[in-house]
């Protein structure tokens, strides 16, 4: 590796920061929480945890934490997805495809836009403990 | 390319000590075998603070906080929580009432912290300089060199109002100042790393945690003051510091971020590595420097000061890791921003090491101003096994103690030193009820009398002499007249020895004969030590609860207990060693300790 010049040692940092980023979790604002329950997984939540991921790197989206979660009880519209983020309400979306992230992260996080069609009500209270 | 999920394992020298390199391994092939790889990011960090409870291992984004881990837990770790997204919840720490919280900010430990110094430690891997790059590493140099003159940067410094955190509290811009003003052809930047004070262990910590930070405030200063060279005075027994020193230095030469024109600036500066041999005295600075040079490790009278005619009889600026941590932040942030933390005449954070008798030990770093309640209580989490608290040693051996009457006040430098005390490097020894005052102080006086270097009478003869009264009131043989001797002798030591050493040495005994004179009269008086520490004072006797079940007798190491089977024993007192093996080992209550 050659010594750095200024424009370099920029770069270098620029490049890095996003991916050590990923790595705080405090002051970060927007929580996606991925059912990865046995059903979850089953239906495919690993890809929808894949898509996330690459599609917030790509959209540069850096105050957003990917987490997983086990089974919410709502087994019959896995894969789901809980988005929690100011501006909004905690909002659940159910069946939930690799296509379907892209609208969430355009619409629901960007756009502050609820996405109709796949809103699941939240399990009654006794059912979340 | 992005991982999806990071591991990151502590690689402080507390948590490899139990195994974290195996841990490590461990978890970095369970990923392998899972075919995950490409997904997952092993990495070793630096401490993560919570040394109490390590090893450490914090898997992300999940934010899963897991505590004392062993290197067969890899597996679990990878298949519960990597896999299925699940916390393991036997490995998540948990509080008092059994409540566990698998998430850092639920933890009170870390509930009051503030991290400024230990920003990068159990965040990056220390041995990877892009990785510091990345938290805006370097980014302080940067803007030195091409945006800042020297006046400027001693201005931010001045703003900042950032004391010198080896214990005395100098102001660090005054230090830089004045070698900035010496015309001299040549000037040195010396690191102090010989941390000393038992207990203490922040500056080794930092080093292994975060080695640029050091390196890129050195350029920094290098850059301010004029000069081209500097030095990291480090002790031996820091093996894994010096390791992670050297690998971060060879890399900053590597990327031009040492060495010739750095950036292509004109500004030139390397760092040489010092290794000491663990003296105490090696700590004061002019012996420090006499060190360096090659001499027998003895401090010189001051003035003149190392800022004026250090190293080779160089103007010189030392200070100390914690001091050289802050710098980098307070560039880019600004003075303002630091001088906004702590209280008004002591600003940013300070690093406690928090030992002895307290259910967390660590490392821990909170805002001047905090207060000893908070740090023992809610940091530390109380005393362990629910005795009563009875004093914090602030300072090491170059402090005193701090007792239950003053828990509320404000930790800052002029504070403590109005308690008696001293901030020192930031040791916190936690004493309960179980300690007796003279033996701590006693404790103190033997570490002072072996690390004296005794160049100068008050100090090797001072210690010494305080020493043997200690000893000779624990053994209850003090008088009156030996406690104000005690006096005499320490305010002497204060006044007269060479360095910091012996002028601090007799801290501990003068602060504890302050604050706990009714114990020092009752080991005098009574004859009695009530923490029950001090041998000569106890006994041990047998009551009638003994059922002459003969095990003392066959515990006793001195064969002193004697008796016939299902009669009560008895113990010799003249052969007695007062070792408690008998009360220990009793399963009646029958020994008494008096």
């Amino acid at each position: 590796m050659a010594k750095l010049t200024l424009e370099d040692l920029r770069k270098m940092r620029e490049a890095g920061k996003k991916q050590i980023d990923t790595r705080q979790t405090h002051g970060k604002e927007i929580f996606i929480v991925i059912g990865m329950g046995t059903c979850g997984i089953a239906a495919g939540a690993k890809n929808v945890l894949n898509a996330f991921i690459a599609k917030l790197d790509e959209k540069g989206i850096s105050d957003a934490v990917v987490k997983q979660t086990g089974c919410m009880g709502l087994c019959h519209s896995e894969p789901t997805v809980e988005i929690k983020m100011p501006g909004m309400p905690d909002t659940i979306y159910g069946k939930v495809d690799a296509a379907l992230v892209d609208q969430l992260i355009d619409d629901h996080i960007l756009g502050k836009k609820l996405v109709s069609g796949h809103i699941i009500d939240r399990p009654a209270g006794d059912i979340m403990k | 390319m992005a991982y999806k999920h990071y591991v990151l394992v502590c690689g402080g020298t507390g948590c490899e000590s139990s195994k974290a390199d195996d841990i490590f391994t461990n978890l970095k092939t369970e990923v392998a075998n899972a075919g995950l790889e490409h997904d997952v990011q092993v990495v070793k960090t630096g401490c993560f603070g919570f040394c109490e409870k390590g090893p450490i291992v914090k898997v992300l984004p999940e934010d899963a906080f897991y505590v004392e881990v062993k290197p067969s837990d890899a597996e679990e770790i990878v298949k519960e929580t990597l896999i299925k997204g699940r916390i393991v919840k036997r490995l998540a720490y948990a509080d008092e009432s059994g409540k566990t919280s698998a998430v850092p900010e639920e933890i009170g430990f870390y509930q009051k912290q503030m991290r400024i110094v230990l920003r990068n430690c159990g965040l990056i891997d220390p041995e990877k300089i892009d990785e510091y790059i990345a938290r805006d590493g370097y980014a302080a140099l940067e803007k030195v060199l091409f945006e800042m003159t020297p006046d400027q940067v001693i201005e931010e410094m001045k703003i900042s109002g950032l004391r010198g955190r080896g214990g005395a509290g100098f102001p660090t811009w005054m230090k830089w100042n004045f070698t900035k003003q010496v015309e001299s052809d040549v000037k040195y930047i010396v690191c102090n790393a010989d941390e000393g004070d038992p207990g203490a262990y922040m500056d080794r910590s930092t080093l292994e945690g975060d080695p640029h930070s050091v390196l890129e405030a050195m350029a920094i200063a290098g850059y301010t003051v004029g000069a081209n060279q500097g030095f990291i005075y480090i002790r031996a027994e820091y093996p894994l510091a010096i390791k992670r020193l050297e690998i971060a230095m060879a890399q900053a030469r590597e990327y031009g971020l040492l060495g010739q024109n750095i950036l292509g600036s004109d500004f030139s500066f390397d760092i040489e590595i010092r290794l000491g041999a663990g003296a105490f005295v090696c700590g004061e600075e002019t012996a420090l420097l006499a060190s360096i040079e090659g001499k027998r490790g003895m401090p010189t009278p001051k003035p003149p000061f190392p800022a004026v005619c250090g190293l080779w009889k160089k103007p010189t600026v030392i200070n100390n890791v914690e001091t050289w941590a802050n710098v980098p932040v307070i560039i880019t942030k600004g003075g303002k921003w630091f001088a906004s933390i702590g209280t008004e005449k002591s600003s940013g954070t300070k690093v406690f090491a928090l030992t002895g008798k307290i259910k967390n030990s660590g490392l821990v770093e909170v805002p001047m101003g905090t207060t000893l309640r908070e740090i023992v209580y809610d940091i530390g989490g109380g005393i362990k096994g629910g005795k009563a608290f009875k004093a914090v040693q602030t300072g090491g051996p170059s402090g005193g103690v701090i007792t239950a009457k003053m828990i509320d006040t404000p930790i800052d430098f002029d504070n403590l030193v109005a308690a008696g005390s001293m901030m020192g490097s930031g040791g916190m020894i936690v004493m309960d009820e179980d300690d007796c005052i003279i033996d701590v102080a006693k404790f103190y006086q033997e570490f002072c009398v072996e690390e004296s270097c005794g160049k100068c009478s008050p100090c090797r003869i001072g210690t010494r002499k305080l020493y043997d009264i200690l000893t000779k009131i624990s053994e209850g043989k003090g008088t009156m007249e030996d406690l104000e001797q005690l006096k005499e002798i320490g305010e002497a030591m204060k006044r007269a020895a060479l360095c910091g050493l012996g002028q601090t040495a007799p801290n501990p005994v003068l602060s504890s004969l302050h604050y706990f004179y009714d114990e020092y009269l009752e080991h005098i008086n009574e004859k009695k030590c009530r923490a029950g520490k001090c041998k000569k004072l106890i006994t041990y006797t047998i009551n009638d609860n003994c059922r002459g079940c003969t095990l003392c007798a066959r515990k006793c190491p001195v064969n002193c207990i004697s008796g016939e089977v299902r009669q009560k024993h008895t113990i010799d007192q003249t052969k007695c060693i007062k070792c408690g093996e008998c009360m220990k080992n009793c399963k009646f209550d029958a020994i008494e300790k008096r």
